[in-house]
């Protein structure tokens, strides 16, 4: 199964679009998209506008695939069940986000395992008519990095400074 | 570890989505402390059993009234809780908890979320000025903008 999802926030309709009209063409595929609160509906997938933190860690854990935009709770949760994940990045001019940081985040996330990116629709067609070429990462572990956890029980721990209880 | 000082209060905040993803990634550096979580969606309290869990409304600066109902509410929990120190992974949510957290003395650490990785975002901006510490998960960001990196939460 494929699973979609634009994130709690925004609609995505280029990507639910895009994705729409690839399952036109060919339906051996199963696909699911989360198209958010106000997007616009797809004729060929199912999908649901929103889904409960629990749902959603079901899909994932269901899924061979995930198509996303360029969040990062998404990333990260894909990256932690070593799905492969494709993202396609919201892009300021077209309204989709108010900046284009998901650009950044793909430029910077790009070469890792697991990760796809797709600019565009000829570029995300391209990945899913072969999908069985894209491999997952081998499971992200659900923690930061030892030196942020460090840094941060660092700085919990550093003495207040105003005048300590007794 | 420690039984010589009381537990550290501290108050852990993030707006939705990865946000709330990077917090709950940093639980190991809050195994110590006296945690409350704070997030705005109500469907996240059980990602942190047993813990105290508050939400705020959902905002961001497209929504003033929203946004200043989250502020309300964040400053009702701020004085409610007490915390000695703020930790947030954004956006909005954290951005206030950072203010209001230093009106009543708690330290605050605003954690910049890994998607900003060429730009620091508004709220980490607006928090440089009110928080104790900004934390880029980037190094060229930290070079860039002066906020200290530490690794990050990939």
């Amino acid at each position: 199964m494929i699973f979609a999802t634009v994130g709690t926030q925004l609609p995505f309709d280029r990507l639910i679009e895009s994705l729409d009209k690839w399952q036109s063409f060919q339906r051996s595929s199963q696909v699911f998209a989360q198209v958010g609160p106000k997007g616009k509906v797809p004729s060929h997938i199912e999908w649901m506008a929103t889904l409960t933190p629990q749902q959603f860690a079901k899909n994932i854990a269901k899924c061979k695939i995930v198509v996303s935009h360029a969040g990062m709770g998404t990333i990260l949760t894909a990256l932690g069940a070593g799905k492969p994940i494709i993202l396609m990045p919201r892009l300021a001019r077209y309204g989709e986000h108010r900046n284009d940081h998901q650009l950044a985040t793909v430029a910077n996330l790009r070469n890792r395992r697991g990760i796809y990116v797709a600019m565009d629709e000829a570029s995300l067609f391209q990945k899913l008519d072969s999908l069985h070429a894209l491999e997952g990462g081998e499971g992200l572990q659900n923690v930061a990095s030892p030196e942020l956890l460090c840094a941060i029980t660092d700085f919990i721990e550093t003495k207040p400074r105003e005048v300590r209880h007794a | 570890m420690s039984n010589h000082t009381q537990r550290q209060r501290v108050l852990a905040v993030a707006s939705g989505g990865g946000h709330w993803i990077q917090l709950l990634r940093l639980r190991p550096a809050f195994a110590e402390c006296e945690i409350s979580y704070v997030t705005v969606n109500p469907d996240s309290r059980g990602d942190v059993p047993g813990q105290r869990f508050f939400t705020v409304p959902d905002g961001n600066r497209d929504t003033k009234f929203a946004i200043i109902l989250m502020a309300l509410k964040m400053l009702l929990i701020t004085l409610w809780v007490r915390p000695h120190v703020v930790v947030s992974t954004g956006a909005a949510p954290g951005y206030f908890a950072c203010r209001f957290g230093r009106m009543i003395g708690a330290r605050s650490l605003f954690v910049d979320s890994v998607a900003n990785a060429e730009e620091m975002s508004l709220s980490a901006k607006l928090a440089m000025s009110h928080a104790d510490k900004v934390f880029t998960q980037w190094q060229d960001v930290s070079k860039k903008f002066g906020a200290e990196y530490h690794g990050s939460v990939l």
